[in-house]
């Protein structure tokens, strides 16, 4: 087991509760801001202290409440890249990686880094006089010029720009392989986790929701916090009538499954793109429903259509498809949509 | 004209000496301490923070003449401290250069404590952090990421307090007095011959002292401005 973590710490109202095992593998914490991500990150590293719990990586303790152990961040050899990278601003290039590589840092291994990374000619320049991704580049550099054990990487791309993002996204993921170590890597984004992550842990408001294998967390969430994180757009409460149906509420539609229906299901939701459109004279038998036209909306390559299900409170549904059948439909009045049985994901609180 | 010239060449240049000497030993010794200080305090807890900070800016709000009487009642050689330093150690405080420096000390170094604790705050604290989760020792941090880094603060904080320590005045004369060569400061001579009605020496000081002034505070401004190039202006 190369990372055991199981630590608690309450800060005023918030409290934050998580235990998870981490193999040698990119590991995902996926969850809106504000949900603890960073706070577990800062409590392996020792940039923060847990209030009770233990922290174990590679054998080694690091954290220990019971028997009183908590290491400093110097004695953890743990690697952590900031959001904002925290370059040191009076260090060249050269300087920022060297700074991590102890009292005679060799020049033929710093020379090794600066090729790694593409830095060559930037040795000299100050963090001011980089661009967004030179200073990722750097702040890489400098984090494995250190050696560490494991990898952590908070919120890596959120500095950069979009452009920006989609290249360093590419670079990371060779970084990461490459490394052959643990890489804990925060993310509000689903899209870089699904690029970038093996296995993916929901967080929600301090506590753990899932931990699953990458494409089983995007085919089939579990949770509906987990679904929401995972770009579910249509989820409804939902009563669980019978082992085969259920009740959607805000959509006011029955649903018929052949697989079991949990015990403690609670949401049901579908995928934007898995919505199908019936025509007027078709006739299924199940998990079929009559929605009003609320609107179009026009994306880039797609249109979303959302339609109204015509109940008080109810809750629109949105589908995407392309953009000239979603404008053809959009000028109904009414449309019958399907939900195909295999799409509808059965969620728990 | 000639009355200025024969004043100029028959001046007693000592003062200007004995300030500036006095000066830049009080701010060496206030750099160091002033910046441990802040360091201590910026970590503190909310309440010793609280309290430590009222101490140690205590004297840059009191009377001079207050902390000169806090100096004497403990450095006089008829008190138990004053005393046994004069006794065991052979060290004489009181109406010596030795009481200058103290004096100056004392009342400057509050500024130097402030302005190095406000560059500490406002220091973006990852660096540290960052530093840490790369095995740099808190010491090397410290010397090679912080003090660089609060840098401009920590420049403003010595110029400033050299400025004070260079005018001391109050807790000096009551400390060390107004011996000639010996602990009379450029302000204490202009207090003296001001006295004496001499408004011509008198004027003299005082305009060695406006240049100084003036000169510090420009100085001060520039190597401010040239640190602060980076950061947008509104």
């Amino acid at each position: 087991m190369a990372l055991e973590v199981d630590i608690k710490k309450t800060v005023g109202k918030f409290t934050l509760d998580v235990k998870f095992e981490a193999e040698q593998e990119i590991f995902a914490l996926l969850g809106a801001s504000g949900c603890g991500k960073s706070m577990t990150l800062r409590c392996i590293a020792g940039i923060d202290t847990p209030d009770e719990g233990r922290i174990v990586l590679n054998g080694r303790t690091l954290y220990d409440s019971e028997q009183k152990i908590n290491l400093t961040p110097q004695k953890r050899n743990v690697g952590y890249m900031f959001q904002d990278y925290a370059l040191f601003p009076n260090m060249t290039v050269v300087k920022n990686i060297m700074a991590g590589m102890g009292k005679h840092p060799s020049m033929d291994v710093v020379q090794r880094y600066i090729e790694m990374f593409q830095l060559n000619g930037l040795e000299e320049h100050l963090p001011r006089q980089l661009s967004g991704g030179q200073k990722q580049r750097v702040a890489l550099a400098r984090m494995m010029a250190a050696e560490p054990e494991i990898l952590l990487l908070d919120e890596p791309l959120s500095a950069l720009d979009a452009y920006l993002k989609w290249q360093m996204e590419e670079e990371l993921l060779e970084v990461m392989k490459r490394v052959d170590k643990t890489v804990l890597f925060v993310s509000h984004s689903r899209d870089e986790v699904y690029h970038l992550c093996d296995t993916v842990c929901v967080l929600e408001k301090g506590h753990m929701e899932t931990i699953q294998g990458k494409r089983e967390f995007f085919a089939n969430p579990q949770t509906v916090a987990a679904a929401r994180i995972s770009g579910v757009r249509n989820i409804s409460a939902a009563k669980r009538l019978s082992d085969h149906e259920l009740y959607a509420e805000e959509w006011g539609i029955y649903f018929c499954c052949d697989r079991p229906i949990r015990e403690d299901l609670a949401f049901v939701g579908i995928r934007a793109h898995y919505i199908e459109i019936s025509g007027d004279d078709e006739i299924k038998e199940r998990n079929m429903a009559e929605m009003t036209v609320d609107h179009l909306f026009e994306q880039q390559f797609e249109s979303e259509l959302v339609l109204h299900p015509g109940l008080e409170n109810g809750k629109k549904m949105r589908l995407l498809m392309e953009k000239e059948k979603a404008e053809m439909l959009a000028k109904k009045k009414k449309i019958r949509i399907h939900f195909p049985e295999e799409a509808l994901l059965l969620l728990r609180e | 004209m000639n009355a200025l010239g024969d004043l100029l060449s028959g001046l007693d240049w000592s003062p200007l000496f004995i300030s500036l000497k006095t000066g830049v030993v009080a701010t060496f010794v206030s750099f160091f301490l002033g910046i441990f200080a802040a360091r201590k305090v910026v970590r503190a807890g909310a309440k010793t923070k609280a309290i430590a900070d009222g101490i140690l800016t205590l004297p840059m709000v009191l009377p001079p003449t207050v902390a000169g009487f806090f100096l004497l009642l403990l450095f006089s050689t008829r008190r138990p401290v004053g005393m046994f330093m004069l006794n065991h150690m052979g060290i004489k405080v009181v109406q010596t250069w030795l009481g200058c420096i103290i004096a100056a000390t004392v009342i400057a170094f509050p500024l130097m404590y402030r302005n190095a604790r406000a560059a500490f705050e406002q220091l973006d604290s990852n660096l540290v952090y960052a530093g840490r989760t790369l095995g740099m020792s808190d010491f090397s941090i410290f010397w090679k990421v912080i003090v660089p880094n609060a840098g401009p603060g920590i420049i403003a904080g010595t110029i400033l307090t050299f400025a004070r320590a260079l005018g001391e005045y109050g807790a000096t004369s009551m400390l060390a007095g107004n011996i000639p060569h010996k602990t009379s400061t450029i302000s204490q001579r202009i207090a003296m011959v001001i006295q004496d009605g001499d408004y011509m020496t008198a004027g003299v000081w005082v305009i060695i002292i406006l240049i100084i002034a003036f000169g510090i505070i420009v100085a001060m401004n520039l190597v401010a401005g040239k640190n602060m190039k980076n950061i947008q202006r509104w």
